[in-house]
């Protein structure tokens, strides 16, 4: 084992996939002669050469497109979007082209394509650069998306993904890239779909993915101390979603809590409530309860930023709610 | 219509697969009038020239993406009548296994990579294309058929943009019919020619008679051999009209009869036809070989069609996903 | 009342809000000669002129943009956007722009913009042009989305989202265009965030809205001959929800399903089933069920795309399991 940032994790799964497989490809704006604008690309330019190391022009709709054009190509593309926020101008090639490719040719085509793109609030980056949108992309019948927490899961399943033959959208973190973790040495694949239990425990299911993984961590610290023993399940994919790992722990637990940072109106959060309490009514113990964003746009001010999102305070006091306990 | 370069086989083969698409569509027409298959068709009738002149210029390797327009393009460029007819009835046997229809007919061994619904988005998919050959060095090149409408989407621009700053070995061939559904080119742009838009990526923008096969056909044929020399992409404007509505039924009263008569005047089969007549005045008799062989050939794919079996209910959520297609779908 | 096509009922809303305030204008693809793909914008031009009805060029991107600009600016733009699936083509301007732009200024400016887009499974039309995308502006703070299932609420809801400060998502489905309804005389408006409830009953709630609203309400007859007394409630606006109207409901009836033709996983059902869970559990007997599509994109075939259809028959069987 070693110790990596989730930010070299990326570079190492990018690096080891291009060195192993001649068609991968990275595409996206400064990824060359920058290395990317978090440096996770530093040095590729040198060892890949111009032509798989590719620095576009501010064009996301034309190169995410071009994307599809070289995926249905039998290439391996892999797109970085600078900021998920900006996806919205690529979203027809997203959600209309890549997704749907497969499906409309009655399965002839394949797109293996991987859009790679950071989210996030806590940068105080304001309303058009700290989203997290991974609800938009989970509507979308077609494609794959992760949202990995540590440096081993974000290397182990970008990995699968770019291997993988459907469309894969991969949600990182702004703040998760300086994050360190203990990183298997070697091949280190992790299968798309299959969640993580990060903390077991007995009275109560947090759930969560991305950067509120940590948060709901720490919440489940600070509630063992109260003698409330929080179980953390980390779904890592959100399509596919791990729901024999989520519903063993919902049936233990007869109490679910899913954490989201994106806006709680309409979020992934909803649809897992929703499941949860179709398939798990009988289990449950009390309503499932989402911590999630503010229904509002991201505020610029730090005064204002922290209050709009989850963190570890918040998630112990809905734990509580939902128990029933008084702090 | 200048025939000499042409051996009367070659000029033969043309007339064929215009009139391919000609009866193709036709038919298509006739049954769509009749209630005989779902959604909606737009039929290429008009416009032949220009996919059969431009697939014609390519090599067997070559790719090319479609648009919603799309029947031309893909028999111009080898597909299948019976698959493409049985698609567009929904059956199982159909080019999409009846998932996709008419907008959105594939043949990806052939080297088309799919008709398109959404206006434009064709285009930087074909510069992606011409991107993967770039990288794995080979000699294939793509093609871009677009209308005259696709023109004004912003993924038009940066698809050139990034095509002409690579030299990436791709056709960008605009077939300016007048019209984007109901509205002419001319209130909605300031140019005569789209081809000027060339300029502003640094390319040649080439006008062509989209009529005119061989004109069509010399075109592609010279943008190709750039593009197979690394010297980067050509923009192709071919002039052309569409004899039919946008959709079949859109009754074309944004259109001026004046307008439709003088284009059926260019009808790019009869003239043609005269071209091969005046040079060959015994092709008479190939001529008509070639009518009804492809009579026959349309006939049969429509019987193909009404044969064949519609899709097995099961199938609806297959070929979502090539891996794990079924848990994600069911979550 | 007058019975008139939902279609028509659009078009006395544009006409009369054209009419009674001279900053509102239309602009799109084929909406001005052709008088809309659904002849949804027929007569607009002669009345109001070309300068107030406009033809664009297809670049849906810089239309929308466009729209933002002039709501800026103190007009009042309608948008159409041919079919609710080339949303994907201006998703930023949707997201981005119009939605938070607003926020992001302080409050110093407002966004009057209304968004049409016709949505919905009609005659094969596949896979990019069939589709049901209203969840994913839900989930787009900032933004106001309304989808009548009817003439009166087409026409009070697109006269509402017209005079609304904040911009508004008008999903109108392309199969209900042609079908007839009465509607009020005079200045009729349907508020904004306000559900309707269409048929009362007993025994179990169904909330739907747009072209599912018809499927339910032949479930609710079918219901009510095998004894069950469904209480319907046609939601109209998704975002923000009436959640009162619905708890109100679910106080006399206890259970609950709610219908939509989008596809299931993440569609508006689950932020409703969510929400009611979470915050009146306690008056549920039940789980609560959701229809939607099957994870699929739309297919061509009408023999496979009816079973990605919601059909009463669905609803039927899901309220009959519900009331067990």
């Amino acid at each position: 084992m070693r110790t990596v940032t989730y930010g070299q994790a990326i570079s190492e799964a990018l690096r080891e996939e291009m060195r192993r497989d001649p068609a991968v490809f990275v595409l996206g704006e400064d990824m060359g002669v920058m290395g990317s604008v978090f440096g996770l690309t530093k040095g590729f330019l040198a060892e890949f050469g111009a032509s798989r190391v590719i620095d576009t022009p501010i064009s996301e709709a034309g190169f995410t497109a071009m994307a599809v054009g070289a995926a249905l190509r039998g290439l391996r593309p892999v797109v970085e979007i600078m900021y998920v926020d900006f996806t919205p101008v690529c979203f027809d090639p997203i959600a209309n082209q890549a997704a749907k490719m497969r499906y409309m040719t009655g399965g002839q085509a394949a797109v293996p394509l991987v859009l790679r793109a950071p989210g996030g609030a806590g940068r105080r980056n304001a309303g058009q650069h700290s989203q997290s949108l991974e609800a938009l992309f989970t509507h979308i019948p077609g494609l794959k998306v992760i949202a990995p927490s540590t440096p081993a899961d974000i290397k182990g399943l970008l990995k699968t993904a770019i291997r993988d033959d459907d469309p894969v959208v991969c949600i990182e973190h702004k703040l998760l890239y300086a994050a360190k973790g203990q990183i298997p040495d070697g091949e280190h694949l992790i299968p798309l779909g299959r969640a993580d239990v990060k903390r077991p425990g007995r009275d109560v299911t947090l759930v969560a993915w991305s950067r509120q993984v940590g948060f709901a961590l720490e919440a489940a610290g600070i509630l063992a101390g109260e003698g409330i023993d929080a179980e953390v399940v980390d779904l890592r994919s959100l399509v596919p979603l791990d729901w024999d790992t989520l519903a063993a722990s919902v049936r233990k637990t007869h109490r679910a809590v899913i954490v989201q940072e994106a806006v709680r109106r309409g979020g992934y959060g909803a649809e897992l409530a929703a499941q949860i309490g179709e398939e798990l009514f009988d289990s449950l113990d009390a309503p499932v309860k989402r911590i999630a964003g503010l229904n509002v746009v991201s505020p610029f001010s730090p005064a204002l930023e922290d209050l709009t999102y989850p963190n570890p305070g918040t998630i112990a006091a809905g734990v509580r709610e939902t128990l029933g306990r008084q702090p | 219509m200048n025939a000499r370069p042409y051996g009367c086989e070659d000029l033969l083969r043309f007339y064929r697969e215009m009139l391919r698409i000609r009866l193709f569509d036709l038919k298509a027409a006739e049954l769509f009038a009749q209630g005989r298959m779902a959604g909606n068709i737009h039929t290429y009738v008009g416009q032949e020239a220009v996919a059969v002149g431009a697939c014609q210029a390519l090599e067997p390797g070559d790719l090319i993406t479609a648009t919603h327009r799309g029947h031309g393009h893909c028999l111009a460029k080898g597909g299948r009548a019976d698959t493409m007819m049985a698609e567009l009835f929904g059956k199982a046997t159909g080019y999409c296994r009846g998932k996709g229809g008419s907008m959105h007919i594939a043949d990806l061994g052939l080297g088309i990579l799919g008709a398109n619904g959404i206006v434009g988005a064709g285009i930087p998919i074909a510069a992606g294309s011409a991107l993967a050959s770039k990288i794995k060095g080979g000699r294939e090149i793509t093609l871009a058929f677009f209308g005259d409408g696709a023109a004004n989407e912003g993924v038009f621009h940066e698809a050139l943009n990034m095509a002409a700053a690579w030299r990436l070995p791709v056709i960008f061939l605009c077939e300016n019919n007048r019209y984007g559904v109901s509205v002419s080119i001319d209130r909605v742009t300031n140019t005569a020619d789209i081809a000027d838009r060339a300029k502003g990526y640094g390319i040649p923008g080439v006008v062509v008679d989209g009529n005119d096969i061989l004109a069509v056909c010399e075109a592609v044929a010279a943008a190709a051999g750039r593009a197979r020399r690394g010297e980067g992409p050509t923009l192709l404007e071919a002039k052309t009209y569409r004899h039919r509505g946008h959709y079949e039924g859109d009754p074309q009263s944004y259109k001026p009869a004046a307008e439709i008569a003088a284009w059926k005047e260019r009808d790019p089969l009869d003239r043609l036809k005269k071209t091969i007549l005046a040079a060959h005045p015994d092709a008479a008799a190939a001529l008509a070989g070639i009518a009804a062989a492809v009579e026959a050939e349309i006939a049969a794919a429509v019987r193909f069609a009404e044969d064949s079996p519609y899709p097995e209910p099961a199938t609806v959520t297959s070929d979502v996903y090539a891996a794990d297609n079924e848990r994600s779908v069911a979550r | 009342m007058r019975e008139i096509t939902f279609s028509e009922a659009t078009l006395e809303a544009m006409a009369e809000e054209m009419a009674r305030d001279e900053r509102v204008f239309v602009m799109g693809e084929d909406i001005a000669r052709q008088g809309g793909i659904f002849g949804q914008f027929k007569g607009l031009p002669q009345q109001f002129g070309l300068d107030r009805v406009r033809d664009t060029p297809i670049s849906e991107t810089a239309i929308v943009g466009a729209g933002v600009g002039a709501a800026l600016a103190g007009m009042r733009p309608v948008v159409d956007m041919h079919f609710a699936d080339f949303i994907t083509v201006c998703m930023d301007e949707v997201v981005n722009q119009m939605a938070k732009i607003r926020y992001m200024f302080g409050g110093q400016c407002t966004m009057p913009l209304v968004l049409r887009a016709p949505d919905g499974i009609i005659r094969s039309a596949a896979a990019q042009h069939s589709q049901s995308l209203e969840a994913w502006f839900v989930h787009v703070p900032g933004l106001k989305v309304v989808i009548p299932s009817n003439p009166a609420d087409a026409k009070g809801l697109l006269k509402a989202a017209i005079r609304s400060d904040d911009p508004v998502l008008y999903f109108e489905h392309k199969a209900l265009f042609p079908t007839k309804g009465p509607v009020p005389d005079g200045d009729h408006l349907t508020p904004i965030g306000k559900a309707a409830v269409v048929r009362p009953g007993r025994d179990l709630t169904v909330i739907s809205y747009s072209m599912t609203m018809h499927r339910a309400l032949e479930a609710a007859e079918t219901l009510a001959g095998q004894g069950i007394d469904a209480e319907i409630i046609d939601l109209r606006t998704i975002s923000p929800i009436d959640i009162d109207t619905i708890y109100a409901s679910l106080a006399k009836t206890h259970r609950l399903l709610i219908v939509h033709e989008a596809v299931k996983a993440g569609g508006v059902g689950a932020e409703i089933a969510a929400r009611v869970a979470e915050e009146a559990f306690d008056l549920l007997d039940a789980p609560i069920a959701r229809i939607g599509a099957p994870f699929v994109p739309i297919p061509f075939s009408p023999a496979l795309e009816k079973l990605v259809k919601t059909t009463a028959g669905d609803i039927v069987r899901a309220a009959q399991q519900l009331c067990r």
